[in-house]
């Protein structure tokens, strides 16, 4: 297993033991600063070296999951359970949109094995953050519906996880592989390193939520196990379709089976008052995200190596 | 010296409302406000301050009677319903009456 997973148990287990062991709000901020400006630099670094043609259909093919995977995520919730329309929304916006760290923990297990990944994975990453948020507010207030807009647009499209992976990717495409290369002790080697610790405190989070587990909890545990795999099995196929090599199709993968719980979290809080919040948060980080990071990336990275064979 | 009261009010609420409890307090008409970063527990369970979607701010604004007033008003239609909110007034002496 890669080690930077054992961070995550670490973290787990401290918090379960309730062990006064927690992170400075500052030093989390700082290190999910690091970890989107890495991921950022790394793709724009990557996609100046390239030509950019054809990026068009596949940014197209990719944002179409965004809009499918809330509207399939909605229905399927709705019929099944008898969860308000609001909570059903707002768990379509968390499964829409994506989870970075899940997405980190695929770069490092991809890494790992030397398996090369794709250089628009990252702009990928910045295009599935958003359009689950918007249909998970629609879904749930109707389009028409007096809402506060201006309020989640700016939450949504300047939230800091936007702004830093553009950032990065612009600044990685201007300045090229050699103009990067000062910066790489900071980004690129400490990369494990920022991973760890940042699981480490995702860890005590995640056994927080956990502990909220206790209403509702096999709905939670189940949206939580049976939205990931069938989403990533799409983004597989989508990426499968698009051409993308079995690394850029694992994190692909591992993209549309992550779930948000940072930018979707604080928007759906907002736009979305009435929808319980620790519901969605509670299935999206204690649960998808332990399962994804644990079983989810290998599997995924299976099942793109299986479909790339089967295609070739 | 003289000693004018005027009210303070005080909101603590989940982080998340910062923007829009600030547009209200302004406004209202309130000359200005103080956050802090707050923690504790209550009807709607542990809120701790390391984390922005359940951490509370504790928001102060030192206003005329009047404002204050306005101001709970608004905030209790907008948002008592759904957000951990908790808004509570006192009175204070200030040496400054006019800045407020």
């Amino acid at each position: 297993m890669d080690p930077v997973i054992w961070f995550f148990l670490l973290g787990v287990l401290a918090g379960f033991m309730r062990s006064d062991l927690r992170m400075p709000k500052a030093v989390y901020e700082l290190l999910s600063m690091i970890l989107l400006l890495t991921i950022g630099l790394k793709g724009g670094v990557e996609l100046a070296q390239q030509p950019v043609g054809g990026l068009v259909l596949q940014v197209l093919a990719v944002a179409s999951i965004g809009i499918v995977l809330p509207l399939v995520v909605f229905s399927v919730i709705r019929a099944l359970s008898s969860v308000a329309r609001a909570d059903a929304a707002s768990l379509a916006a968390h499964y829409g949109s994506v989870s970075v760290a899940t997405y980190a923990v695929g770069v490092s297990f991809l890494a790992t094995r030397n398996v090369p990944v794709d250089a628009q994975l990252p702009l990928f990453l910045v295009i599935l953050e958003v359009p689950a948020i918007m249909i998970g507010i629609v879904l749930a207030k109707g389009a028409a519906a007096r809402s506060n807009w201006r309020g989640v647009m700016h939450e949504v499209f300047l939230g800091k996880s936007i702004v830093l992976l553009i950032g990065g990717l612009l600044i990685g495409w201007l300045s090229g592989p050699v103009g990067i290369e000062p910066l790489e002790p900071l980004f690129f080697d400490l990369f494990k390193g920022v991973l760890a610790l940042f699981l480490l405190e995702m860890g005590l989070i995640a056994a927080n939520q956990a502990g909220d587990l206790k209403r509702r909890a096999s709905l939670v545990i189940l949206t939580g196990i049976l939205i990931p795999v069938p989403a990533a099995m799409l983004g597989i196929g989508v990426g499968h379709l698009i051409g993308l090599n079995v690394g850029g199709m694992t994190l692909l993968g591992v993209l549309a089976g992550s779930a948000s719980y940072i930018a979707a979290p604080a928007a759906m809080r907002i736009a979305v008052p009435d929808a319980n919040p620790s519901l969605s948060l509670s299935a999206s980080l204690g649960i998808t995200f332990p399962f994804n990071i644990f079983i989810g990336v290998p599997l995924y990275h299976e099942a793109a190596k299986w479909l790339a064979g089967a295609g070739a | 010296m003289e000693i004018t009261e005027v009210k303070l009010l005080t909101i603590i609420a989940e982080a998340v409302l910062e923007p829009q409890l600030i547009e209200v307090v302004e406004e209202k008409g309130a000359g200005g406000y103080t956050i802090t970063d707050a923690r504790g527990s209550g009807s709607r369970g542990v809120r701790s301050a390391g984390w922005t979607h359940n951490g509370n701010i504790r928001l102060e604004v030192i206003c005329t009677s009047q404002v204050a007033d306005d101001i709970a008003a608004c905030l209790r239609e907008r948002y008592y319903a759904d957000y951990a909110m908790v808004l509570f007034v006192t009175d204070v002496g200030v040496l400054r009456p006019d800045k407020f």
